[in-house]
């Protein structure tokens, strides 16, 4: 097994950043202008990374499958962003940040670019405000702060529920400014569908103009993929529906390789699933859980008067509830990190304490801080001796303030009034923290290619801290991207440009176009849907929140059944000149095929558990992940052989020279 | 519920479209409306015909992928939601659903529901920014207050998911609504005043030359946003455009 190459610079973490800024090989403003850089995917890691090289003179191209840049997924984000400002002056600086985002990775990953990801936390924000970004304020005009899950500190910036739509906005109103000067062009509906490889170099990608059908080469000296993630392997997720992995899987392909991809995140407050016909998951973001109260029914007997509909949640006593996460965590309660939390909510269910038809569904419950902020406001209003409904009311308005639109969300999909009625949420697979493998410089093992953002592996171990995806996106595409590629295109500056006419491209084109024709000329039994609906199956049921090696065994043996007839059986409908659907999502269900194999056979190798990775085998007696670090300390990454589960394992040992390897402990 | 479908088919930009009728069968209250389009598609599909195309991708209200007129209404019939997140329990037994892309000049249809929406990203390019690089030269975020009543209205007009109901709602296809949304976001700001004059006019002659219409304040734009964004930003907009023009 080859060691992986991490290219972490030499000295003491607080300065490697800086002195390796400093080594790296700059390229003149005259020649970047001779320099072509393709940037896959317009969320805040593509957007940001896409506005700053072509500000420093690159010539970019975006690419993106929605028809705008605008629409990225990373629009969706709700809660906010972390930075390590301290302008609560609670205590935060750039260690603590990297400490909690270690913690709470659970020592799965690399100090370095931990560290780094901490230290230009702040800038984002100064960035994002200059840009004009409208962030939550206080009465004083001051940015506004609050916290999430597996911290102590208040360092999230926030716009109301609509954090990583500004932030997205922020990033494509930069773009715009630098398409208005030429500097980036945009191909909307355009899929990735190959990575061209000249010389073992990163030279260009082949496209589809998702419009007219056409298969376009283009040709650049590096990539730059910024895909976003892959938790639609499991079909419901709360990933936009054309969220894919497919240009990520063909790079793994074509030779880069894939981390980690067991590495899941189920999110704890997502709406609970309602039915069959069920497309996608919403999320209700973890900004609700500093004002809101997980419960469950103390008794049995309530949860099933409850499902029935013949009890409400609010004619439970305070005695007759189990707030089951302060109680098991008394020091973080409610704000426990993330799979934490998730897997908490399952034990409960599993045991028998659901609250809604499916039973599987726990209540989050605001009524408290209702109460809560009513007083506030009442008291701060001048009104000392306001009466309960008064205090309501106010109570209300400020909550309302605060979530407004989640509510509002909450309600138009559930259709009840969660000011009046507690919600009912259930975990949902949320996020990917693995990706493809990444060195310090954020370059896969192709030399050229780079990922970004959620596509990569890089920061956050194996469970992500609320509000750190945003900040990792945007700190790897204005910040730290545009600085390392310069390294590599340093070598470039007489390169001239890359011909599209090689026998490489031939030969990708050749690829895409034949197993275009293989997806439209299947035998036609089964629509696209049945089987990426059939995969996620297997994934929650053998590939979720908990895992053991039997389950995962047979995973393994499901998912390469479940791809053969896929590629014997698959119905195509239409042509695939033009405009086609199904086609698109064929492509991607096909590469979600081979990733799940991929993912289980990385989860059944993975003889510990570790955040989001739960095997059922290793847990302590009170059910808490036992992680294993005199095996398990390394990054796991995985070298495509052809068939996924032949794939070849590359061990990344992580080395933690700051921070003490210690149990994960939230009591 | 059983229900009518009548669909806007059109195999692309240059074929003649037209009107075709689906009956649905099992159409339960808790579907949303693009679930229940899913539901139709799996069974053309299962018939060997082809599916109907339509935007979606985040389907929670937040991304401005869908569109759809839905009886004649942008988003269909409740108020201050998108597509993606109408419930089928807005509807009953029996009823007869048409349904048709956003129509207007500077929208032109790709595929049965699917239009262009492209003029919307070219007037934001033609100045919908603040000219700050990006590379982290900044000065400290605190170092900027914003009242806060500036900042929260100017974060209600960045709210506009430009989904383009405003401009299908509108008897002129006007664009006013969403082009008055972004200049709104940055003329509250402090970072935005110093461009202020070059902003309004570019974007404004953008959207001339896209092709929409021109604004005859009947409002309908307001009604059918699933935003909610406020006619008030059209009036703020024409007041930075006057004050622009009379600068110069
Ligand atoms: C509902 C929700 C709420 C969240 N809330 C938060 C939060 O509050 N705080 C936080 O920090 N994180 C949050 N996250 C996580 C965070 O939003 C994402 O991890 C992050 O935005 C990912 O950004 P990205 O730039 O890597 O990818 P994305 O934003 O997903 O962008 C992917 C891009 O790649 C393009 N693309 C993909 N495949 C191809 C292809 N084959 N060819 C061409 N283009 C392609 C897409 O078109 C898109 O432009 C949330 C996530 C979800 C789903
Ligand atoms: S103003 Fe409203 S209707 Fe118009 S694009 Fe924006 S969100 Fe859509
Ligand atoms: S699909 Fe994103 S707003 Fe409707």
């Amino acid at each position: 097994m080859s060691v992986l190459e991490s290219k972490i610079p030499e000295g003491p973490l607080k300065d490697k950043w800086t002195k390796h800024k400093n080594d790296i090989n700059l390229v003149n403003p005259a020649n970047k202008r001779n320099i072509d850089v393709i940037v896959i995917g317009t969320g805040l890691a593509g957007g940001s990374a896409a506005a700053t090289l072509a500000e420093l003179g690159y010539n970019v191209k975006t690419f993106c499958y929605q028809d705008s840049p605008r629409r990225a997924h990373s629009i969706a984000a709700q809660g906010g962003i972390n930075a390590s400002k301290n302008y609560q002056g609670d205590g935060d600086s750039d260690y603590r940040l990297f400490y909690d985002t270690v913690k709470g990775g659970d020592y799965r990953s690399r100090e370095a670019n931990v560290y780094r990801l901490a230290e230009v936390s702040g800038n984002i924000i100064d960035q994002c405000v200059a840009q004009g970004v409208p962030f939550a304020r206080e009465y004083g005009g001051l940015l506004d702060n609050r916290s999430f899950g597996g911290v102590l500190v208040s360092r999230t910036f926030y716009a109301k529920g609509q954090t990583g739509q500004q932030l997205l906005l922020g990033a494509y109103s930069a773009m715009n400014r630098q398409i208005n000067r030429g500097k980036i062009q945009s191909f909307n509906r355009h899929e990735m569908m190959d990575l061209v490889l000249v010389d073992g170099k990163a030279r260009g990608i082949i496209a589809r103009n998702m419009v007219t059908g056409e298969i376009e080469r283009h040709s650049a000296h590096a990539v730059v993929l910024a895909s976003g993630g892959y938790g639609n392997v499991f079909f419901l997720s709360t990933n936009a529906m054309g969220s894919n992995v497919m240009a990520a899987w063909r790079a793994h392909r074509r030779g880069a390789y894939f981390a980690n991809p067991c590495y899941t995140q189920i999110h704890p407050t997502c709406i609970p699933v309602s039915g069959e016909h069920q497309s996608k998951l919403t999320l209700m973001s973890e900004s609700l859980r500093n004002d809101g109260r997980i419960w469950v029914p103390k008794k049995k007997e309530d949860a099933i008067a409850i499902r029935e509909g013949k009890k409400k949640p609010t004619e439970l006593s305070e005695e007759e509830r189990d707030y089951y996460l302060e109680r098991r965590y008394p020091a973080f309660g409610n704000l426990v990190p993330r799979d934490v939390a998730s897997r908490a909510a399952k034990e409960r269910c599993d045991a028998g304490f659901g609250v809604n038809k499916t039973g599987e569904a726990v209540f989050l419950d605001f009524a408290s801080a209702i109460k809560r902020y009513g007083k506030e406001a009442a008291f701060s209003s001048g009104n000392k001796n306001a009466s309960e409904a008064e205090i309501i009311k106010l109570g209300k308005e400020v909550v309302e303030a605060k979530y407004g639109n989640l509510f509002q969300m909450y309600q138009k999909i559930v259709d009840q009034n969660p000011y009046e009625t507690p919600m009912m949420i259930y975990p949902a697979v949320h996020y990917t923290m693995g990706g493809l493998w990444v060195d310090y410089n954020l370059q896969t093992t192709i030399p050229g290619c780079y990922a970004a953002g959620e596509a990569n592996f890089s920061d956050h171990g194996a469970n992500r801290l609320g509000a750190s995806a945003l900040m990792q996106g945007l700190a790897d595409g204005y910040f730290v991207l545009p600085y390392t590629i310069g390294d590599y295109l340093s070598k470039d500056i007489r390169t001239g440009k890359i011909p599209t006419d090689s026998p490489e491209f031939d030969a990708a084109e050749k690829d895409v176009k034949d197993k275009i024709s293989k997806l439209m000329n299947a035998s036609g039994k089964h629509s696209v849907d049945y089987y990426h609906k059939k995969l996620g199956k297997i994934m929650w049921n053998k590939c979720g929140m908990a895992r053991n090696a039997q389950g995962l065994q047979e995973a393994l043996d499901e998912i390469k059944e479940l791809r053969e007839d896929f590629w014997a059986n698959v119905k195509v409908p239409g042509a695939a000149e033009g405009k086609n659907a199904e086609l698109e999502k064929a492509g991607r269900v096909a590469d979600f095929l081979e990733l799940g194999e991929l993912f289980a056979k990385d989860a059944l190798h993975r003889n510990e558990s570790c955040g989001g990775h739960f095997r059922e085998e290793y847990q302590t007696e009170e059910g808490e992940a036992l992680r294993d670090d005199e095996n398990f300390k390394y990054v796991a990454a995985w070298e495509y052989k052809g068939n996924p589960r032949d794939a070849q394992l590359h061990k990344e040992e992580l080395d933690f020279k700051n921070i003490e390897l210690k149990t994960r402990s939230y009591k | 519920m059983k229900l009518t479908l009548k669909i806007w088919r059109q195999e692309n930009a240059n074929a003649k479209g037209k009107m075709v009728t689906y009956p649905i069968d099992g159409v339960e209250g808790d579907m949303s409306f693009l679930e229940m389009l899913d539901v139709l598609n799996e069974d053309l599909i299962n018939k060997g015909e082809e599916p109907v195309e339509f935007d979606h991708d985040c389907r929670e209200g937040i991304c401005g992928a869908c569109s759809l007129q839905i009886n004649g209404e942008p988003h269909g019939p409740d108020k201050l939601v998108t597509t993606c997140q109408l419930h089928m329990r807005s509807f009953k037994d029996g009823d007869t659903i048409v349904i048709e892309p956003f129509r207007a000049k500077a929208f032109p249809v790709v595929k049965d529901l699917i239009v262009d929406r492209g003029a919307f990203d070219r007037i934001q390019q033609a100045g919908g920014y603040v000219s700050v690089n990006t590379s982290g030269n900044t000065i400290d975020a605190n170092s900027i207050p914003v009242n806060k009543h500036d900042a929260d209205d100017s974060f209600a007009a960045a709210t506009c998911i430009g989904c383009g109901a405003c401009v299908a709602a509108c008897k002129n296809a006007s664009a006013m609504l969403f082009t008055s949304a972004k200049v709104s976001q940055y003329a509250l700001l402090p970072q935005g005043q110093v461009e202020a004059t070059e902003r309004v006019q570019n974007m404004v002659r953008q959207m001339d030359l896209e092709g929409f219409g021109n604004c005859s304040n009947t409002g309908a734009c307001e009604i059918e946003c699933p935003k909610g964004i406020s006619l008030e930003n059209i009036a703020r907009m024409n007041r930075e455009y006057m004050s622009a023009t009379s600068k110069g």
